[in-house]
């Protein structure tokens, strides 16, 4: 079988997916849409791609159009991906809040697009491996992805051998999660600190903020420039003044959105447009 | 460039992780035991050592003993790869100083993040 054989049946699959969540398909993923595909039409008895469009075509089908565009997303997410950024995260942003927000002691994060989970259980990893820095302290950490079975499996905390040990160092393994057969599941301790639930970026109103931190990354890659702007100025609208975006190492604000800018204070992180910039340091001391 | 030595009885287990270290420029010396593992050491001490466990003359638990007893200055890291895969086995090589632990099988991304997170790669 060649590509060409089912380009009409693709091309509708990839309108539905960039309509729903706004993700266009890279074209070097276009030709692996039949693989994605397969578990769900084995699951529904389907041969081929054009019967699976006609299903999806016809009412009351809901489910299956979830399904397919559960599958047709790209859930690759991995601990501490990018491990700078969650250093950067840990070493400075989080002990500034600890200075700024001592008053109410309350500090809030959402990473959206979290997909499976690592992203948000490495920030509550983090945390929870220096609790005398946080003793007292109320975080939220909010974890929200468009996709429902990236979410349930989120909320399970449940990761395979290959994906427990994808950027998490062995000491924090066997301090946060305990072994299932071959998996590992996190402790309950870890999981009820994440509050995760399904969200579209695309279709609904943000989380109600304000939140000192906005991770967002490896999301915003595939959305058309014209929804990244869109995005952009939602994340805008929910994140602290002082607050702190942060994107996926290929990613950038530069000819995106007027509402952020680089941090100049933290590496690689952003800052809202409408800031202050970095606090005044002291650089020649007034006489 | 940061050395690695490749302790496996496997030949196929070496010539993979050979080819996988290589690709991440690291200068590669094998071993099919623990014994002769001790004995490079002595000849050059490399930058990390991947560590199997299950391996005739000398398994890479004592090789680690070993090598901890011998109190060099320049210690290389030390990470276990092997099918051991139960929290007991990773937990004893933690106590035992063990810097990493990968859990065969694996694969370029998982090694190389291993090595990230020992400070060589
Ligand atoms: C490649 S993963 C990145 C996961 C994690 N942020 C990371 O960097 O490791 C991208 C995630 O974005 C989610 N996503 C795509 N479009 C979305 C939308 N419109 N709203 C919310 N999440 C979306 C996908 O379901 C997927 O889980
Ligand atoms: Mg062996």
């Amino acid at each position: 079988m060649t590509p060409g054989d089912n380009e009409g049946a693709c091309r509708i699959l990839v309108g539905l997916l960039e309509a729903r969540t706004g993700q266009a398909l890279a074209p070097d993923r276009i030709w692996r849409i039949e693989t994605a595909l397969k578990p769900v039409m084995r699951n529904h008895a389907i041969d081929t791609l054009d019967s699976l469009v006609a299903k999806l075509a016809s009412e009351g089908n809901r489910g299956l159009v979830d399904e397919v565009i559960d599958a047709l997303l790209n859930n690759e997410s991995y601990f501490f991906r990018d491990h700078i950024v969650f250093d950067e995260l840990n070493d400075r942003v989080f002990e500034d809040l600890r200075v700024s927000n001592a008053a109410t002691r309350t500090m809030s994060v959402w990473m959206a697009g979290c997909s499976t989970g690592q992203e948000a259980y490495s920030i509550a990893m983090m945390l929870a491996d220096a609790p005398h820095k946080w003793r007292g302290w109320t975080i939220r950490l909010v974890a929200t992805d468009i996709s429902h079975s990236a979410i349930v499996k989120a909320q399970s905390g449940l990761y395979t051998q290959f994906e427990i040990q994808r950027g998490l160092s062995v000491t924090r393994m066997v301090r946060w999660f305990d072994q299932e057969g071959s998996d590992w599941r996190i402790k309950e301790e870890l999981r009820n600190r994440v509050d995760f639930y399904q969200h579209s970026l695309l279709s609904q109103a943000p989380p109600a903020g304000p939140f000192d931190v906005i991770l967002c990354r490896n999301v915003l890659l595939y959305f058309a420039k014209a929804v990244r702007t869109e995005v952009f100025s939602r994340l805008h609208s929910v994140l602290a003044r002082n607050g702190v975006l942060g994107l996926g190492a290929g990613e950038t604000i530069l000819g995106q959105t007027e509402d952020f800018v680089p941090s100049g204070t933290y590496r690689g992180l952003y800052r809202r447009a409408d800031a202050p910039a970095a606090r005044a340091r002291p650089i020649a001391a007034a006489k | 460039m940061k050395s690695c030595l490749v302790v496996d009885d496997s030949k196929v287990i070496r010539k993979v992780a050979r080819h996988i270290l290589e690709g991440l420029d690291f200068a590669v010396a094998e071993a099919c035991d623990g014994q002769e593992a001790l004995d490079a050491c002595h000849e050059s001490v490399p930058d990390v050592v991947l560590l199997d466990w299950n391996m005739p003359v000398m398994s890479g638990m004592e090789f680690l003993q070993a090598l901890n007893g011998l109190n060099l200055p320049n210690r290389p890291k030390i990470v276990f790869c092997t099918t051991e895969n139960g929290i007991a086995h990773i937990r004893a090589a933690i106590d035992a100083g063990a810097d990493e632990y990968v859990m065969k099988p694996f694969d370029r991304d998982t090694l190389e993040g291993k090595l990230q997170l020992v400070g060589v790669a």
